[in-house]
């Protein structure tokens, strides 16, 4: 239930900021929209701890700051390497994923497809089969800087099952 | 003053957005396979957006519209790398083999590039 009010309350703000023209009517399209797309997070059964939008709330922001600065260097060397083609040498590698929710695991393969110069192919609980451009792209990812920032992501974040399994892996 | 300053920071953040979607149009001419093409155009959704989006921003001043710019950013920046997988999964499922290539292949760079301007 504490999901679902949650749910509710950043749909509505969503509304709101989005819509900007604030008459009866719209309130209540808006209103009938939010009902409908709670109904149909309840029938999809994807409303839960892992679906929460507020989730990781206040470090996420700290997370993407860091991703757009990676973003940005990736870029910077795939846009050399379209300058000169020559020095690309395309590879697949396969590096641990050490997260222990979906949720986060997804956002490490979404990060990782999000650098240019990697793109996941595939990812299992244990492993992911990452496409690299070339050995400085893959070096970046074997580096596991960005799995830790996503394992720092998912610790303390308010859900006790992730900080269970995070001491019981480190034990 | 200060309007000309943003104006030229935002003029600025707008041609380097212009000119790294050029760079990755590039890249997916020039890039040898299907999967290496996959990061050429990955740059066109990410810091080509960012950076045109920053821009856009830096015009419309503080208001609803800075909110909406920043949402579409976001949502394409949860979006893009779902569609990049999901056409990377694709083509490995249906064959597509991945090309691996020494650093120093000239051949293979050639043959494709008149490869692909035959298919354009």
């Amino acid at each position: 239930m504490r999901y679902v009010i949650s749910l509710i309350f950043v749909l509505a703000a969503l509304w709101l900021a989005v819509s900007g023209v604030y008459k009866p009517l719209l309130f209540g399209l808006g209103a009938g929209s939010i009902a409908l797309v709670v109904w149909l997070s309840l029938r999809m059964d994807v409303v839960g701890i892992e679906h929460n939008p507020g989730l990781y709330f206040p470090k996420l922001f700290a997370y993407w700051g860091w991703l757009v600065g990676q973003i940005i260097s990736a870029n910077i060397h795939v846009a050399k390497r379209v300058l000169s083609p020559k020095g690309i040498r395309p590879h697949i590698i396969e590096v641990p994923v050490p997260q222990h929710t979906a949720v986060s695991r997804v956002t490490y393969a979404n990060s990782c497809t999000l650098t240019p110069g990697t793109v996941t192919l595939d990812i299992t609980p244990e492993r992911m089969r990452v496409h690299a451009l070339d050995d400085v792209s893959a070096q970046g990812l074997m580096s596991q800087e960005m799995a830790q920032k996503i394992l720092w992501l998912e610790s303390q974040s308010g859900n006790p099952r992730v900080t269970q399994n995070q001491t019981e892996s480190a034990s | 003053m200060s309007n000309l300053v943003i104006d030229l920071i935002s003029g600025g953040l707008l041609l380097g957005g212009g000119v790294i979607g050029v760079l990755g149009g590039l890249g997916l001419l020039r890039f040898p396979d299907f999967y290496s093409r996959l990061h050429a155009a990955g740059m066109t959704d990410t810091l080509c957006a960012l950076m045109i989006i920053t821009g856009l921003i830096l015009q419309t001043g503080l208001s609803l519209l800075t909110l909406k710019l920043a949402l579409i950013l976001l949502f394409l920046l949860f979006t893009s790398p779902t569609a990049s997988h999901a056409l990377a999964k694709a083509a490995l499922s249906d064959g597509v083999e991945p090309l691996e290539q020494s650093p120093k292949n000239p051949d293979a760079d050639s043959a494709d590039q008149g490869a692909s301007s035959s298919n354009t």
